[in-house]
C-alpha cells in the first residue's frame, strides 16, 4: 500500500512534471546552450499531498520540486532535521521513511504520499528522551550540533538494521554522516552504549 | 589572591539537550513571516566584466520578485570609496563588495541575486539568467605563478643569529613542501535572513562568530547607528574560522531586503560555501635546519609563499612558530603573499602555525633520522627556556609532561628507529609525533551577571559559540567561583544587544570570556556582602571582607553558623534582582611580560599497506598544556575533533582547480574528501591541566587551535617511520608514497 502511493507519486510525478520542472534539473551550461529566449516557463505544477509526520496528520498543498527536506524546514517549520549540502552527501538530512533511514534532500516531498515520517522532533516520548538522545548526551557526541540530527537518525537505524555489531561495522553504516568538527568517536561511544544496554530502539 | 577554588561537578554540555531535540535554531531556521528567498547566479568566468545580464525571461518566472545585479543595485553608503566632500570613506565594507559592480575577480562569483517567493522558483529562475562576459586573462595556478617571485608582494623578514652557524652545521636537512587549499566546510552553511524593521532599522539572523563585529559592519555599511542593528546567532553549526568575516550573502540579503522591502533569506548552497566563505591559502615552504653532533639546532630557515586573492591581501604566521618554538640561534625567515585571480582566503583552524608546523615538524623529524636519535629526545634536546624570539620567559610550558604522557600512553617504546623495520599482520607500523603551538593571548570582554530572586544566576554577554562549548565553560567558571551548583546559572548569547563580547576566534573566547566571568562573579560576590552587612540583622556591623559567598547564600569566615541565603537577602534589601555589568580588558604579552603560548603534542600509531600504500591510522594520543581545563567534557572533544581534522589535513583534503577555466572542479562533498567515522581512529586524549599563573586569573589558555595544529606532521612522521618514505606534500595519498624511491 505504502509501495504503491509512492509509485503513483512517481508516476505522477513524470506526467505532470512541465518543462520547468525538467528545467530545474538541467545543469546551467545546457540551458545557455540553448536558446532561452524560447523559454518561458509557466508556473509549476502543486499538489496536495497528505503524510503523517512524527505521527501528526499534515495534509499541504507543495510545489511539485520541493525536496521533502525543504518541505519540512521552509513550509512547514521542522528544522529539527538539517540541511547540509542537498546533495545527498552528508547525512544531516536523516530520518525516517516507513521506519527506513533516508536522506530527506533526496526524495521530492511528492513521493512521499501517505509515507510516515518521523523527524529529530518525534523521536523522544513527550518529556523523556529517546535512549540514542541520552546516549549522545552523556557522551558528549557533538560540538556545534549541526550534524547531530541525523547521526542520532542514522544511529537509531543503526541498530534497528542489525548493523552495530562493533564499532568497525557502527563506522562504516554511519559513514554517510558527516561530523565536521569530529564528534565522531563520541558518536560510535553513543552508539555502542545504547546497543549494550539492550534499550528498545 | 588566588586560592584553589573546589572542583564543580561535570555536568552534560549546556547546550545538549537543545541540540539533539533538534531544537537548537540556526541562522537559516528562524521563522520570519513574509520571506523571500535569495539565491546567487555566479560567475562562469575566471576574470574580466560583465557586458550584459538579460532578466527579462527570468523575471518572467514563477514567483520571481525581483533580479539584482551591479545594473539596479541601491546605492549602499558602504560601498562608497569616497565621501561626498571627496575624503576616502573611512566606513566602506571590508571586502568585495557584491553586487556592486561589472568586474568579476574569480570563477563564481557572485554576479546577481534572484529573489523569489520560494526557493524552487528561485533555483529555476536562476537558470534563464543571460550573462556575456569580456574574458580576460587569468591567473590560478599557484605552483606555476608562483616560480616568478616578481609576482609576489615584497616579503616580511625576520634574521637573528649568525647564518655561518647553519653553514657549517654538522648535519643538515632541507626540504620543500607543498599544501593545497583546504576548505572550512562546515556542516551548517552560511546563510542570513535580514528584516528591516523600519527604514533605518535591522534585523539580522546570521552565521557568524563575532555578533558584535557583524553588527558593526552592517551598521556601516548602511551609515546607521549601531543599535539600529541588531544581530542574532543562537547557534552557530560549525565554523572553524570561517564566519570571522562577512561573506556576500550577508550584504545581499539586506540590500535584497531594503529593495524589495521584505524579509529576504540568502543561504549559500554547499558548492558556493567552497568558494565563498574563505579557506586556508595554498603553501609552499622551504625549511633548512641544521644541529651540531649532539642534536642541538644551530639555525633554521624557513621560507613560505602562500596564495591571496587579486583584491585583498590575506597573510598569515606560517613562518612564525620555527622563530621560537625550539632554541635556536639562528633563525632566518621569508614570508610572501601571491595574488591570484581566485576568491579572497580566510582563517581557517590553526591558521598559519598549522601550515608551518607542518613543514617544522617534519623537518625536525627527518633530522633525527640523521642524528639516529628519538625524536622526542631531539625536542627535549631543543627545548626553549624561554621564548627565543621575544626573549621573555614562558607564562607556562608544560611541553616536557605532555612528551613524557603521549610516549607512555602511545606505547612508544614499542617504535622502531629504523623506518620500515616493523610490521603487524602483514601491515607496515609506523610511529610519528609532533608539536603544536599558538598565541594565546585575550582581549576586551563585557559580561552582564543577573542574580534573581530565586537565586538564580543569569550571565550575558554578545558572543556566538561554534561549538566549542562556551556557554558550557562560562556556566562552570561561575559556578566554581561562586560555589553554586551549575544548574542555577544560565548563560545568554548570541544576541548583539547584550554587552559587547569578543569574536570567537584565535582560541581566545575561554580566557577573553571567562575572565569577565570570573571579574564579574568577583564583583557580584563583593555586592552581597555589602548588601548583607547593611540588610542582614545577623550581619550588622561585620566586616565585608570577613565574608564568603558560597552554597547560594553569605556566610561568615567567623561564625560558621551565619548563612543567610542569597534569594532572603534580595529581599531583606528589597531588590527583585541584582543586576551588575564587568568589564575585563585585554592584556598583551607584553603587558603580562611573559611570551604566552599554548602548546600541544600529538603522538600517532599508523599501519601502511606494503603494497597498496593505503594509510590506516591505528591510534591517536593527542596531549596538550592548555592551563587549567574548564570544562573536561567538551574540552577533550575539542581535542578529539582536531584530531579528525588533522587526518583531513594529512590525508584527505584537497581543493582542485582547472586551470584552463578557473573554476573549482571538486566542490561538493563527493569531491573533496573530509575524514568520515570509518576513518578515525581510537583516540586518546591526555590534559597538563595545570593553571596558567601569568595570563588571566582562571588559568586557562585557547585549546582550539593547538587541538589541531601539529597533527598533520604526526601523521606524515608516523608514516615515515612505517615506510621510510617521507610525503612532504599534503595530503598524503598512496600514489604519493608509492612514487617516492627509498
Ligand atoms: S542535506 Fe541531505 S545529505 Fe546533505
Ligand atoms: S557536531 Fe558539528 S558537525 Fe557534527
Amino acid at each position: 500500500m505504502q509501495k504503491n502511493c509512492y509509485n503513483n507519486g512517481r508516476r505522477d510525478f513524470i506526467r505532470k512534471a512541465s518543462f520547468t520542472a525538467a528545467l530545474y534539473a538541467i545543469p546551467s551550461a545546457l540551458v545557455h546552450a540553448v536558446p532561452i529566449d524560447l523559454i518561458t516557463p509557466g508556473p509549476a505544477p502543486k499538489e496536495r499531498i497528505k503524510l503523517l509526520i512524527n505521527g501528526k496528520e499534515i495534509a499541504a498543498e507543495v510545489d511539485i520540486r520541493i525536496t521533502l527536506l525543504d518541505f519540512l524546514r521552509e513550509q512547514l517549520g521542522y528544522t529539527g532535521t538539517k540541511k547540509g549540502c542537498g546533495m545527498g552527501h552528508c547525512g544531516a538530512c536523516i530520518i525516517h521513511i516507513n521506519g527506513k533511514r533516508m536522506n530527506s534532500c533526496q526524495t521530492l516531498a511528492i513521493h512521499n504520499k501517505s509515507n510516515s515520517i518521523v523527524t529529530i522532533e518525534g523521536v523522544a516520548k513527550g518529556e523523556d528522551l529517546h535512549p540514542m538522545q541520552e546516549a549522545f548526551i552523556k557522551c558528549d557526541a557533538m560540538q556545534c550540533g549541526y550534524c547531530t540530527p541525523g547521526q542520532i537518525m542514522s544511529g537509531i537505524a543503526c541498530i534497528r538494521d542489525g548493523r552495530a555489531g562493533s564499532r568497525e561495522e557502527i563506522q562504516r553504516y554511519m559513514a554517510g554522516n558527516i561530523c565536521r568538527c569530529g564528534a565522531y568517536q563520541n558518536i560510535v561511544d553513543a552508539i555502542s552504549q545504547v546497543k549494550a544496554s539492550g534499550k528498545p530502539v | 589572591m588566588k586560592k584553589e577554588l573546589p572542583p564543580v561537578n561535570e555536568g552534560p554540555r549546556a547546550d545538549a539537550l537543545d541540540k539533539v531535540t533538534g531544537k537548537a535554531t540556526y541562522a537559516a531556521e528562524h521563522r520570519v513571516p513574509n520571506l523571500a528567498y535569495g539565491v546567487f547566479v555566479c560567475s562562469t568566468i575566471a576574470k574580466g566584466t560583465i557586458q550584459s545580464i538579460d532578466e527579462s525571461v527570468a523575471l518572467k518566472s514563477e514567483g520571481v520578485i525581483d533580479i539584482i545585479s551591479h545594473k539596479n543595485c541601491p546605492s549602499i553608503p558602504g560601498y562608497a570609496t569616497q565621501l561626498p566632500d571627496g575624503t576616502r570613506n573611512p566606513k566602506q565594507w571590508w571586502g568585495m563588495k557584491v553586487l556592486h559592480d561589472n568586474q568579476v575577480r574569480f570563477y563564481g562569483q557572485p554576479i546577481a541575486l534572484i529573489v523569489a517567493e520560494t526557493i524552487e522558483q528561485a533555483n529555476a529562475a536562476s537558470l534563464l539568467l543571460k550573462v556575456s562576459y569580456q574574458k580576460e586573462t587569468f591567473e590560478t595556478d599557484f605552483n606555476l605563478i608562483r616560480k616568478d617571485l616578481s609576482k609576489a608582494k615584497p616579503p616580511s623578514t625576520y634574521t637573528r643569529g649568525n647564518a655561518t652557524n647553519l653553514e657549517q652545521a654538522a648535519v643538515k636537512v632541507e626540504g620543500e613542501f607543498n599544501i593545497p587549499i583546504e576548505v572550512h566546510s562546515p556542516m551548517e552553511p552560511q546563510a542570513t535572513i535580514a528584516v528591516w524593521e523600519s527604514e533605518d532599522k535591522l534585523t539580522v539572523y546570521d552565521k557568524t562568530q563575532g555578533p558584535k563585529a557583524t553588527q558593526g559592519a552592517l551598521a556601516r555599511l548602511f551609515n546607521i547607528p549601531d543599535k539600529n542593528v541588531r544581530v542574532i546567532v543562537n547557534y552557530v553549526g560549525g565554523a572553524f574560522g570561517n564566519a570571522l568575516r562577512n561573506w556576500h550573502n550577508v550584504p545581499a540579503a539586506c540590500i535584497a531586503a531594503k529593495k524589495i522591502n521584505r524579509p529576504v533569506k540568502v543561504v549559500l548552497t554547499r558548492p558556493q560555501m567552497f568558494n565563498l566563505t574563505g579557506y586556508r591559502p595554498q603553501s609552499w615552504q622551504q625549511l633548512k635546519i641544521g644541529a651540531d653532533q649532539s642534536g642541538k639546532f644551530v639555525g633554521i630557515v624557513h621560507h613560505a609563499i602562500s596564495n591571496t586573492s587579486r583584491y585583498e591581501e590575506f597573510r598569515e604566521g606560517i613562518v612564525n612558530a620555527s622563530r621560537f618554538l625550539y632554541a635556536c640561534d639562528y633563525v632566518e625567515t621569508n614570508y610572501r603573499i601571491l595574488p591570484l585571480d581566485v576568491s579572497t582566503p580566510t582563517w581557517m583552524r590553526g591558521p598559519g602555525e598549522a601550515t608551518g608546523c607542518f613543514a617544522l615538524e617534519s623537518s625536525i623529524d627527518e633530522l633525527s633520522y640523521t642524528l639516529n636519535m628519538d625524536p622526542v629526545e631531539l625536542r627535549i634536546k631543543n627545548f626553549a627556556e624561554k621564548n627565543p624570539e621575544s626573549k621573555l620567559p614562558w607564562s607556562s610550558n608544560y611541553l616536557k609532561e605532555c612528551y613524557d604522557k603521549g610516549r607512555e600512553l602511545i606505547n612508544w617504546n614499542n617504535r622502531a628507529q629504523k623506518p620500515g623495520s616493523l610490521q603487524e599482520n602483514g601491515w607496515l607500523v609506523g610511529y610519528g609525533m609532533a608539536n603544536g603551538v599558538f598565541g594565546a593571548g585575550r582581549s576586551q570582554a563585557s559580561v552582564r551577571a543577573i542574580l534573581n530572586a530565586d537565586g538564580n544566576l543569569v550571565l550575558q554577554s554578545a558572543v556566538s559559540d561554534m561549538g566549542p562549548g562556551t556557554t558550557t565553560a562560562m556556566t562552570k567558571i561561575a559556578a566554581e567561583n561562586l560555589v553554586m551548583p551549575l544548574n542555577k546559572i544560565s548563560f545568554k548569547l548570541g544576541d548583539s544587544e547584550l554587552p559587547p563580547g569578543p569574536t570567537q576566534g584565535g582560541s581566545t573566547t575561554t580566557s577573553t570570556l571567562g575572565t569577565a566571568v570570573y571579574l564579574a562573579c568577583e564583583t557580584l560576590k563583593k555586592s552581597l556582602c555589602t548588601l548583607a552587612v547593611e540588610y542582614a540583622p545577623a550581619f550588622k556591623n561585620m566586616e565585608a571582607s570577613t565574608l564568603l559567598v558560597q552554597n547560594g547564600g553569605v556566610s561568615s569566615t567567623l561564625n560558621k553558623e551565619l548563612f543567610i541565603s542569597n534569594a532572603d537577602l534580595l529581599k531583606l534589601a528589597n531588590k527583585p534582582f541584582l543586576e551588575i555589568t564587568q568589564d575585563s580588558q585585554g592584556t598583551s604579552a607584553m603587558e603580562l611580560k611573559h611570551a604566552t603560548n599554548s602548546f600541544s603534542s600529538h603522538f600517532v600509531k599508523v599501519l601502511v599497506n606494503p603494497k597498496t600504500f593505503k594509510v590506516k591510522i591505528a591510534e591517536v594520543v593527542t596531549t596538550a598544556d592548555a592551563g587549567k581545563i574548564i570544562s573536561e567534557n567538551t574540552a577533550r572533544s575539542q581535542m578529539l575533533g582536531g584530531v579528525v581534522g588533522g587526518v583531513g589535513m594529512a590525508l584527505l583534503e584537497e581543493l582542485k582547480f582547472d586551470h584552463q577555466t578557473g573554476a573549482i572542479t571538486n566542490a561538493s562533498f563527493a569531491g573533496y574528501q573530509v575524514p568520515l567515522h570509518p576513518d578515525i581512529p581510537k583516540t586518546t586524549v591526555w590534559f597538563v591541566n595545570k593553571p596558567d599563573p601569568i595570563i588571566n586569573p582562571i588559568g586557562a589558555k585557547g585549546l582550539g587551535e593547538i587541538a589541531f595544529i601539529g597533527l598533520a606532521a604526526a601523521i606524515a612522521n608516523a608514516v615515515y617511520n612505517a615506510t621510510g618514505k617521507r610525503v612532504k606534500d599534503l595530503p598524503i595519498t598512496p600514489e604519493k608514497i608509492r612514487a617516492i624511491k627509498n
